[in-house]
């Protein structure tokens, strides 16, 4: 056992409003520089929908993740071989056009507009080129289903799903979505690491964070091409690739990652995963459907005696054991298995879990009122509106068990909680629907608690980093007195 | 060493150039090294236009690399190049496939720049220093050009002209009779060559001193610890 320390993340789908304010968090601190206005660290998808950039999961077409091929897993977009025949120009490398192109407003043309009969207006202008554009798409240009024949019905999750069961997602009054934010995974078997050239990308050992050494970095963008998730970008401007960071100088100061601290819906949870890292190969080569089962298996139980003395052995501080036992991430992926990982079936082994929404599921229209109260226990879930091989094929590599275990849990909670504030349900089905369930009244109580009256600390438990310690092994502070710091003090621009 | 008279140019075209280029090249790349090395990448431009970037990229790569392979070989085994082009048929076959590949530089050099020309991103991120590199490799690659049509058979006299020249300035005993005789086409393709190589640190030409190498031997998964960094402190 190779015990190590993951700051890992839950989102609960069911409570995101999809208000964007998670995305501008995030732009306004790390991504409004020069280069990077098209990129998206976070995003926020409605669902179905092609997504950002256009159609990602698609890997057809993106060849980002892992395969299997001859019992070995391998990345899509490369091997050593095809590193060098394609490394000047990379045929997996999606472009602008696949995002957008990022543009701004002439608003000087409306504050200094000659008076006239009409209203002056500020035209739209590209921030690559500076000229005046058309513009025809945007990051999040199928919000709330905006658009469908182009993009909803476009979805790759579509995928197996039956022609009547695409018309239900789509019929008018039966049309259902939900929102999906996405942020880098950070995952344990990152496929963007791997395609690096130049071994720029890393990922940190205390704490599992994934980055891009910006000094080692040469933009050869293999990073871009392998990540299936398309979250590391590059920087048109500086010739370099830049990832989500997780806002890493905020968790080593003890502050959750900007997206998380501003999250309306309260939806993100943050916490420690202890792991092992000797099963990853293992693990990342079983077939699709044990997949998740694997996943979960090699997430190791804080609290066992010889977890603890094995991590112990490792260097994990105790601090950072005490804060696993804690982790809100531990119960929704081990304890009650209701969250799970964003299309396994890539193999990179992301550490954000994703809990699938049960309000777009369960809502019948009866008459002209929408319910979500039915007689029948889990009927509506198989009946579901949202054809459930769509939320298997996101958050089930294809396989429903999984997805309507979860699904389940959280409707029996519902239940339950339902018959103790309302009363129009008895105690005796709620019961019994959560034995059904594999439930128990506690757990139903808790889960209840973490998910609806959750506070701060409930929902972000961040490990002490111990920073300082590291920072003072590599320099003594006292040298650096009055200079004018350390570390990395070039500054970010274009070479020539 | 230097002397005036009829050769006085020739000796400052190919004995002081060399030696001002290289040092130029060295001092420069490690102090940018050192001191900027985030402006050490390749800068591509394939995210701004992805379909026009093959054809230029690609030819002009694998031409170029081959182009100084050849140059490359003939400094290093002369011998063995004079050996094998003593057969007309084998000689045959290394000229033209070397002038395959630098007909397929030129080709990807002209693609590059009306890339760069036409393409209002590409545009935006091209540089003054660029425009003087990609000037400067068409002088390059069409003053060699010439001289494999007009003094051929280049692989055969490069190895018994152009090497003892350059070994001569390695082994700091420059020796410029081998060169001064030339055809000015040569000249100049030499004298640009040096004033390259002394351009090349302060542009985009430096991603060529970052190929990545331990890529075909490293691990898949990269993993950084601080606490090994603890021997960094010694130092
Ligand atoms: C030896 C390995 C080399 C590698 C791995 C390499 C890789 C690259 C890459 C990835 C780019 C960026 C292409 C893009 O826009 O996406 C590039 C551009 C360029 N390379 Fe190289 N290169 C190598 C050697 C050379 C050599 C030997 C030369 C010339 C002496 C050269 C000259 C250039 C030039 C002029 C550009 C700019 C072209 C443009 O974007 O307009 N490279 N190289
Ligand atoms: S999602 Fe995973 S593969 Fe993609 S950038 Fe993040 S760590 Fe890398
Ligand atoms: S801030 Fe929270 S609720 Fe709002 S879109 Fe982002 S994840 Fe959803």
């Amino acid at each position: 056992m190779n015990v190590r320390s993951q700051i890992s993340m839950v989102f609960h789908l069911d409570k995101c409003i999809g208000c964007h304010t998670c995305s501008i968090a995030c732009k306004n601190i790390w991504t409004d520089r020069k280069g990077t206005e098209y990129m998206w660290w976070n995003n926020v998808e409605t669902k179905p929908g092609t997504g950002f950039p256009t159609k990602w999961e698609d890997q057809g077409k993106y060849r980002g993740g892992w395969e299997l091929k001859d019992g070995k897993v391998q990345l899509k977009s490369t091997s050593k071989a095809k590193t060098i025949t394609n490394i000047f120009h990379n045929p997996s490398m999606p472009s602008m056009d696949d995002y957008y192109e990022p543009w701004t407003y002439k608003y000087d043309e409306l504050l200094n507009a000659p008076e006239g009969s009409d209203q002056p207006t500020a035209r739209p202008i590209s921030m690559v080129t500076g000229e005046y554009i058309n513009v025809e798409a945007g990051p999040n240009w199928d919000d709330d289903l905006g658009g469908s024949p182009v993009y909803a019905e476009n979805d790759p999750n579509l995928q197996g799903l039956t022609e009547e069961q695409r018309m239900q997602l789509s019929a008018i009054e039966r049309l259902v979505f939900f929102y999906f934010p996405r942020i880098c995974n950070h995952c344990l078997n990152p496929s963007c690491v791997a395609a690096c050239p130049s071994g720029a990308l890393y990922k940190r050992g205390e704490d599992g964070i994934v980055l891009i050494d910006q000094k080692r970095c040469r933009g050869w963008r293999a990073c871009v091409a392998a990540c299936p998730y398309k979250k590391t970008f590059y920087n048109w401007s500086t010739g370099k690739s830049e990832k989500c960071i997780l806002c890493y100088p905020r968790l080593e100061t003890g502050q959750a990652p900007a997206c998380f601290h501003s999250c309306v819906g309260r939806i993100r949870y943050l916490g420690v995963l202890l792991y092992d890292a000797d099963r990853i190969e293992e693990v990342a080569k079983l077939p699709d459907d044990q997949l998740i089962d694997g996943h979960r298996s090699i997430v190791l139980n804080p609290h066992d005696p010889n977890v603890i003395a094995a991590a112990r052995q490792n260097g994990i501080h105790d601090s950072v054991i005490e804060s696993a036992q804690a982790s809100p991430v531990y119960k929704f992926v081990k304890d009650w298995k209701i969250a799970l990982p964003p299309h396994i079936e890539f193999r990179t082994m992301p550490m954000l879990y994703y809990v699938p929404p049960m309000s777009p599921v369960m809502s019948n229209r009866n008459d002209d009122t929408v319910s979500s109260v039915s007689d029948e226990f889990f009927h509506d879930i198989e009946q579901a509106r949202v054809p459930m091989q769509f939320l298997a094929n996101l958050f089930g590599a294809g396989h429903q068990g999984k997805v309507i275990y979860a699904l389940k849990k959280q409707k029996a909670v519902r239940t339950y909680r339902r018959a103790v504030t309302v009363g129009d349900i008895t105690m005796d089905v709620a019961e019994r629907m959560l034995r059904e369930a594999d439930c128990t009244v506690e757990q139903a109580e808790v889960i209840y608690q973490l998910t609806s009256l959750c506070t701060f600390e409930d929902r972000f438990v961040i490990p002490p980093m111990h920073r300082e310690e590291a920072i003072e092994m590599m320099r003594d502070p006292a040298e650096h007195k009055s200079s004018v710091g350390f570390g990395f003090t070039e500054s970010p621009e274009r070479g020539l | 060493m230097i002397s005036t008279g009829p050769f006085f140019l020739d000796q400052i075209f190919f004995i002081v150039f060399p030696y001002v280029a290289v040092i130029i090249f060295l001092l420069v790349s490690i102090r940018r090294y050192r001191t900027e090395a985030f402006t050490f990448s390749s800068l591509s431009s394939q995210f701004l236009e992805n379909q026009h970037h093959f054809w230029g990229l690609v030819p002009f790569h694998f031409g170029i690399i081959t182009v100084l392979a050849g140059h490359l070989i003939a400094f290093l085994i002369p011998r063995e190049v004079l050996a094998w082009n003593s057969h007309p048929l084998r000689l045959y076959i290394l000229e033209g496939s070397a002038f395959v590949a630098a007909l397929l530089t030129m080709v990807g050099l002209v693609s590059i720049i009306t890339r760069r020309l036409t393409d209002p991103k590409v545009k935006k991120v091209t540089s003054w220093a660029d425009w003087i590199v990609f000037a400067s490799f068409v002088i390059q690659i069409l003053s060699g050009l010439y001289v494999a049509v007009f003094h051929s058979w280049g692989s055969s006299w490069f190895a018994s002209l152009a090497t003892p020249y350059l070994w001569s300035l390695v082994t700091l005993n420059p020796d410029i009779k081998f060169v001064t005789a030339m055809p000015w086409m040569v000249k100049l393709h030499i004298v640009s060559a040096w004033l390259m190589i002394a351009f090349a640190p302060f542009t985009r030409l430096v991603h060529i001193l970052v190929v990545p190498n331990p890529y075909l031997w490293r691990k898949p998964q990269v993993v950084r610890w601080y606490a090994a960094w603890k021997s960094l402190r010694k130092v």
